[in-house]
């Protein structure tokens, strides 16, 4: 944690050199606008919760100052964004719904349905590949995909910029964020991915009781066993759980991971997940375990959205994966009955799950006012 | 404070670096050290393993598909004729089929000498199991480490088999706790060859490590039984044969 905190500080001080050697620079007085409103952003304190990994990946070329993720705030909010003037990033990752919009596909300017839903954005920072299919491993490249896409806000990132530059809010936010008033395609997408990695959620009933601030009741707890148990045989007894753990990762406090599984949706594949990256037919019908992080708020699930509630995503590994599905991953194959066919957990240990994954749900992160529309009152 | 603690080490490592140029003529009073790359080859059998795509069978006839395969080596040690041993610190990797780089590794800072004979673990150290999230080959982002029970997953081999009741075979190798400890240090014979680290050469050990030898060995595993184990005696089984000769060296390449 030290250690990283160091890393960073050392990172603004490298920042600040150049920072300082422009500031020098500009008093031989030509008159322009940097010399006016000099460039010296502030360095943005990120505050990583402790269970949370204490390694952050935040690229070289785009630290976070404060002026930086401000303007990312109002330009994830920015219709001008759109094609339409009618959408924003925040039309679709809606913060009371921790970044998600309750739509099966989410649906852009243009009406038309795009083929997966919204993920949630909620500790975006630590994940190294993004979307269902992980097309970009970067939130610098990703921003550009859902402001161009066709089916999203359909405009040319060039062309937002033109509207960007043209209003009387921007240029002076982009010249104290990145030293220039002149907008730039790069340092729009650099300023959202900036706003981005401060979507932190950490300050669920779970992250209070794994920090010894808070309890579960018995029941979640329960549940949180049956999430992290892998049933088998382990010193003569048989262990029951639903082994949730081995996809949606608890152990670094992301309940997600970077790799991607086939968890037996379907035999044949109306979407080819990873494949669309890869083109490996072995990666047919795999898509990201995304994380479960304010699940409850996040529904509909899967990344088509074919589940409204939590207790049909249950019974979908409880009793209808589909082992014939070509690449099904083994863990989602597991059995709670030595032989059996399905995971078989009771209606009791469902509940159970259910009332754990509750406790995932940060009220404090859907209600706070960093991370809000700046538009709106 | 913060930031005159970075400038200090900031001028330590100038100053450092400084100093070591300046003492190049005195480097001969120096021990000389060298490194050691490690390059791994997986098969089953006789065969090269294929992801997903290869079809392989057990001696005792069990038919199977390997979708992932991985594992953890650490603590490398390496022995002179005259009984001297080096281990090599913070010696963690995480050796991954689908990851083809993570085959291929060097060991650094070893003292130049000639090595007779030399062993790792399979899995990582019981320290190392309970220090907590650790980073590097350790990160739990790696999908090798289970925080509720066994600490690391040591050997992760999935895939599918016609004998196994629901075709998935599910073998998590892990758990350091006495009676189902799963560690394993081994030495696999260099036959007859030896390892020399030099200063100005850097000499290739080629590993085999055989995913069949998880399945014979002490005791044969038969899948319509033995298709699921996360920790416990049944892993105990499989870490048993993994130690009787899963990895064996293939040459010695002085390079």
């Amino acid at each position: 944690m030290l250690l990283s905190f160091a890393r960073l500080s050392f990172r603004y001080l490298i920042l600040l050199i150049p920072g300082l050697l422009l500031g020098a620079c500009g008093t031989d007085g030509s008159g322009t606008e940097e010399e006016d409103n000099p460039y010296a952003p502030t360095p943005y304190a990120l505050a990583l919760p402790k269970n949370l990994p204490q390694t952050v990946t935040i690229p070289a070329s785009n630290p976070l100052t404060v002026e930086g993720v401000e303007l990312g705030r109002k330009l994830f909010y920015e219709v001008k964004l759109s094609r339409t003037g009618t959408q924003s990033c925040g039309s679709c990752h809606q913060q009371s719904k921790a970044f998600t919009d309750g739509l099966a596909h989410a649906v852009g300017v243009d009406g038309a349905p795009h083929p997966r839903g919204a993920m949630s954005l909620a500790n975006v920072l630590w994940e190294t590949s993004l979307t269902w299919d992980g097309a970009s491993t970067s939130l610098e490249q990703q921003a550009r995909t859902p402001i161009e896409n066709a089916v999203e806000m359909h405009q040319l990132l060039a062309d937002g910029v033109r509207k960007l530059q043209q209003t009387e809010l921007y240029p002076p936010l982009f010249q104290k964020a990145f030293g220039s008033s002149t907008i730039t395609e790069d340092n729009v997408l650099k300023a959202l991915a900036q706003f981005e990695r401060t979507l932190i959620s950490a300050n669920s009933r779970y992250d209070k009781y794994i920090r010894k601030e808070g309890t579960l009741t018995r029941t979640e707890q329960l549940g949180l066993a049956v999430f992290n148990n892998h049933p088998g045989e382990v010193g003569g007894i048989f262990i029951r759980g639903g082994t949730c753990h081995h996809c949606h990762l608890d152990a670094t406090g992301l309940f997600s991971s970077p790799d991607f599984f086939n968890n037996g949706l379907d035999v044949a594949f109306a979407d080819a997940g990873r494949a669309s990256v890869t083109s490996l037919a072995t990666d047919r019908g795999k898509f990201r375990a995304p994380t479960l992080r304010n699940i409850a708020l996040t529904a509909p699930y899967m990344h088509d959205g074919r589940f409204q509630t939590l207790e049909q995503v249950l019974d979908h590994y409880n009793e209808h994966v589909l082992v014939n599905s070509p690449g099904v991953d083994p863990n989602v194959l597991l059995s709670n009955t030595p032989g059996g066919t399905h995971l078989d957990l009771t209606a009791a240990e469902k509940t159970q799950l259910i009332a754990f994954l509750h406790t995932l749900t940060d009220t404090t992160f859907i209600k706070d006012s960093r991370f809000s529309d700046p538009f709106k009152p | 404070m913060k930031l005159r603690k970075i400038s200090a080490i900031f001028f330590y490592l100038l100053f450092s670096s400084a100093a070591l140029t300046s003492c190049k003529e005195d480097s001969d009073m120096q021990p000389k050290v060298g490194t050691l790359d490690v390059a791994i080859d997986h098969v089953v059998g006789t065969a090269t393993l294929a992801l997903n795509t290869g079809s392989y069978a057990t001696p005792a006839g069990d038919q199977f598909t390997v979708s992932t395969f991985k594992y953890y080596l650490s603590n490398f040690t390496l022995k002179k004729a005259d009984g001297t041993t080096h281990l090599v610190p913070e010696s963690y990797y995480l050796v991954d089929e689908a990851v083809p780089a993570s085959k291929t590794f060097t060991l650094s800072g070893i003292p130049a000498g000639d090595y007779t004979s030399l062993s790792f673990t399979i899995g990582v150290d019981s320290a190392r199991n309970v220090a907590g999230a650790q980073t590097g080959a350790l990160d739990p982002q790696k999908n090798m480490f289970w925080s509720w029970n066994t600490g690391y997953i040591f050997t992760k081999l999935e895939g599918t088999s016609p004998q196994a009741p629901n075709t998935a075979l599910v073998f998590h190798i892990g758990g350091f706790k006495a009676p189902h400890n799963t560690i394993r240090t081994i030495s696999p014979s260099l036959k007859g060859a030896t390892i020399q680290v030099q200063g100005t050469q850097t000499p290739t050990l080629h590993l085999k490590a055989d995913v069949l030898k998880m399945f014979t060995g002490p005791t044969t595993v038969r899948f319509t039984q033995l298709y699921n184990t996360m920790g416990g005696a049944n892993s105990v089984v499989v870490a048993d044969n993994q130690a009787a000769g899963m990895f064996v060296v293939d040459y010695v390449h002085a390079n």
